[in-house]
């Protein structure tokens, strides 16, 4: 028999252990499908570091792949962390990135000081008004925000290929349903010369400090994780939960519409209906692996985004599907689900004595 | 006026309705049957990509159809047992580990698939399921047309209705399982496992909705797309709220969302040039939403839906 013996909080160490086991966990269970694909492990997993990892140009195509995630990762671990089930970073995505789009192609001229703050501020606004709606569907009529934002993923996306394909359609785009590009006013500066990373990654560690702070160290954030512990207690205690859950939303919306911003205007210059490769389910993924701590999910985010870079790579030089990198990331999710048991409970293998004990 | 009348009346619109609601009545039926054990099964998304997948690969590689719909079945069920170990044994969270069954379900159904058909451009086709010709039958007005036209899995779907509302209603088995979903300490004192009810359950039910994505493949398309659910198992889990976890409504509901589907594609056809083809598409899930709005106020959620249940522990 096993047991669970519940446990008190956890330490830092401990809570990275269990991350760091449970993505060594998916990246040895990874090495079933490698096998399957003809693909030896240990050729595959150094073509993937070196694909991430191996020359300044792989470094920050993993940065740059990590920066979207950061933040589509702090969206679900704010969200999660008050157990507001924010599954819709996807659609908030790209209802920020079809704002920034809005605001940034030339319908106001500024200068780069004003217009890059407006359109990053447009993106996250835009993200943060759609997670309202399910938000307050489930605070005012008990309607569950799960198949809410989910559906919703597929609303905005049909949105957007609607506005792509009329009244935002780039006219010189040789009839690609693709907008009209941002102005270099409004885009995201690069933050070296000749490669993509670009600002928005400084937007995501800022994102991250802020919701540090946030938690740690205001009353909003102390009410977010009571909400998260016990709604009901929290509600008999006097925190105004209804409240509490419209900010969380509003928060955990925005830094996803930001995710579109970055991408948009810091690395696409355009927007298209394939913006996003999943960035906000993958997001799910980063916000579990880190515990849903803001820290965690920069480290989370690197991770997620070299497996994703490293396997695009070993998908070119073998030919290997790079759905793979897919698969490690929702068995990491998996794995660190489980191996969570072991922050919250100690796990005792009862041997017969108990047995006896029962039959007695 | 006179025109929407006409398609309401026709029996291919409602052949066409019935069509479209298949799938749908094998997910809100697998999820309907899982919720009422007690437990949210989101795997759904990705179950119906296996079942799609996984039926028509086994189909493909020579397994026959019915051969393939027992693969796919099998695929539903050991994504299922997996979902059913995490949340009922180990009371995981129901909801991360539904969505954590969906990436991996789908994104290893995308990697075999890709693995097996590495280069090619346009999907390998299979020899898909024929309408069932029942003679005498179809040769009835309406009903006929409307009834007969359909694949064997369509009536697959019906039947399973039937067996769900007796097997829960009727049989000791049907009054567990709804009892594991609203008072499990209760049934431990019954001296039944609620474990093993819930797991059988959710393992039943996540191969049943495999069977909607086998639908997709073998009766409504012939090969395997990426992205070919799209989103019809996140609709299913509102129809199952909508249809108040009855399997009778279940079939209503999904009907109704069929019709209303095959009714806004006969809409499109009329005024498609004046408005964008999105805004019809986008109308299941609008319409999804719509159906959750409307029964929340008195939506009889079973009660110890995403409570996990510990052994010995009240």
């Amino acid at each position: 028999m096993i047991r669970f013996e519940p446990r008190g909080p956890s330490s830092v160490s401990r809570m990275l252990g269990v991350s760091i086991a449970a993505a060594l966990a998916a990246l040895l269970l990874a090495a079933i499908p490698m096998a399957f694909a003809g693909l030896s492990v240990f050729e595959g997993y150094s073509l993937m570091v070196k694909g991430a990892f191996g020359s300044l140009f792989a470094f920050t195509e993993m940065l740059t792949r990590a920066t979207p995630l950061i933040l589509t990762g702090l969206a679900a671990a704010v969200a999660f962390r008050a157990k507001l089930w924010n599954i819709g970073a996807e659609g908030q995505l790209y209802a920020g990135a079809l704002a920034a789009v809005a605001v940034g192609t030339g319908v106001i001229s500024a200068p780069p000081y004003i217009l890059i703050p407006l359109v990053v501020l447009a993106g996250a606004l835009a993200g943060g008004l759609v997670m309202l709606g399910p938000t307050l569907l489930k605070t005012r009529l008990g309607v569950d925000e799960v198949v809410t934002t989910l559906l919703l993923n597929f609303i905005i996306l049909l949105f957007v290929q609607m506005m792509l394909e009329g009244p935002m359609k780039d006219p010189m785009g040789m009839g690609w349903p693709q907008s009209e590009p941002i102005l270099d006013a409004a885009a995201l500066p690069k933050l070296m010369d000749r490669m993509r990373i670009h600002w928005g990654l400084v937007i995501a560690l800022v994102s991250s400090l802020g919701v540090y702070f946030l938690l740690k160290r205001t009353i909003w954030g102390f009410e977010i994780r009571a909400v998260g512990e016990n709604a009901a207690a929290a509600r008999h205690a006097g925190i105004p939960v209804t409240a509490t859950f419209i900010r969380v939303g509003l928060l955990s919306g925005a830094l996803a519409g930001l995710a579109g911003v970055g991408e948009v205007a810091g690395l696409k210059g355009y927007l298209t209906a394939d913006l996003s490769p999943g960035f906000g389910y993958s997001g799910i993924v980063v916000a579990m692996l880190a515990g849903l701590s803001p820290a965690g999910v920069v480290l989370a985010a690197l991770f997620i985004a070299s497996i994703f870079v490293g396997a695009d790579s070993m998908s070119r030089a073998t030919g290997v599907s790079n759905y793979l990198a897919d698969l490690i990331v929702a068995m990491a999710l998996l794995c660190v689900l489980v191996s969570g048991l072991f922050l919250r409970f100690k796990i005792r293998f009862v041997g017969s004595q108990t047995n006896k004990e029962a039959a007695e | 006026m006179t025109d929407i009348l006409d398609i309401l009346i026709s029996a291919n619109f409602w052949a066409a309705a019935l069509r479209i609601a298949t799938p749908l009545i094998f997910g809100v039926i697998g999820a309907l049957v899982c919720e009422r054990a007690g437990v949210l099964n989101l795997g759904i998304e990705g179950i119906f990509t296996a079942g799609a997948m996984a039926g028509w690969m086994a189909v493909w590689l020579g397994a026959g159809l019915w051969g393939g719909v027992l693969v796919a079945a099998m695929a539903g069920a050991f994504f299922g047992l997996i979902h059913a170990i995490l949340t009922v044994p180990l009371g995981l969270s129901q909801h991360v580990s539904g969505i954590g069954v969906t990436l991996f379900a789908t994104s290893l159904s995308y990697f075999i698939y890709r693995t097996a058909l590495p280069d090619v451009s346009s999907p390998p086709r299979i020899e898909a399921f024929k309408p069932l010709d029942i003679p005498g039958l179809s040769d009835l007005p309406f009903l006929g047309p409307a009834l007969f036209q359909q694949t064997p899995l369509t009536f697959l779907a019906l039947l399973l209705v039937a067996i769900t509302a007796y097997v829960l209603y009727r049989t000791p088995l049907g009054l567990a399982i709804q009892a594991v979903g609203d008072n499990p300490a209760a049934v431990e004192s019954q001296g039944l496992s609620v474990y093993a009810i819930r797991i059988g359950t959710v393992v039943a039910g996540s191969a049943i909705m495999a069977l909607g994505g086998a639908f997709l493949t073998m009766s409504a398309f012939d090969a395997f797309f990426f992205g070919m659910v799209n989103g019809r198992g996140w609709i299913c889990i509102a129809l199952t709220v909508f249809a108040s976890w009855r399997p009778g409504k279940a079939l209503i509901g999904a009907l109704l969302f069929g019709a209303f589907d095959a009714f806004q594609v006969r809409l499109q056809t009329e005024v498609g040039s004046f408005i964008p083809g999105q805004l019809f598409l986008m109308m299941p899930y609008l319409l999804s939403i719509a159906a959750l709005i409307v029964v929340a106020r008195r939506a009889d959620y079973p009660r110890a839906l995403l409570v996990p249940y510990f052994r010995g522990q009240r």
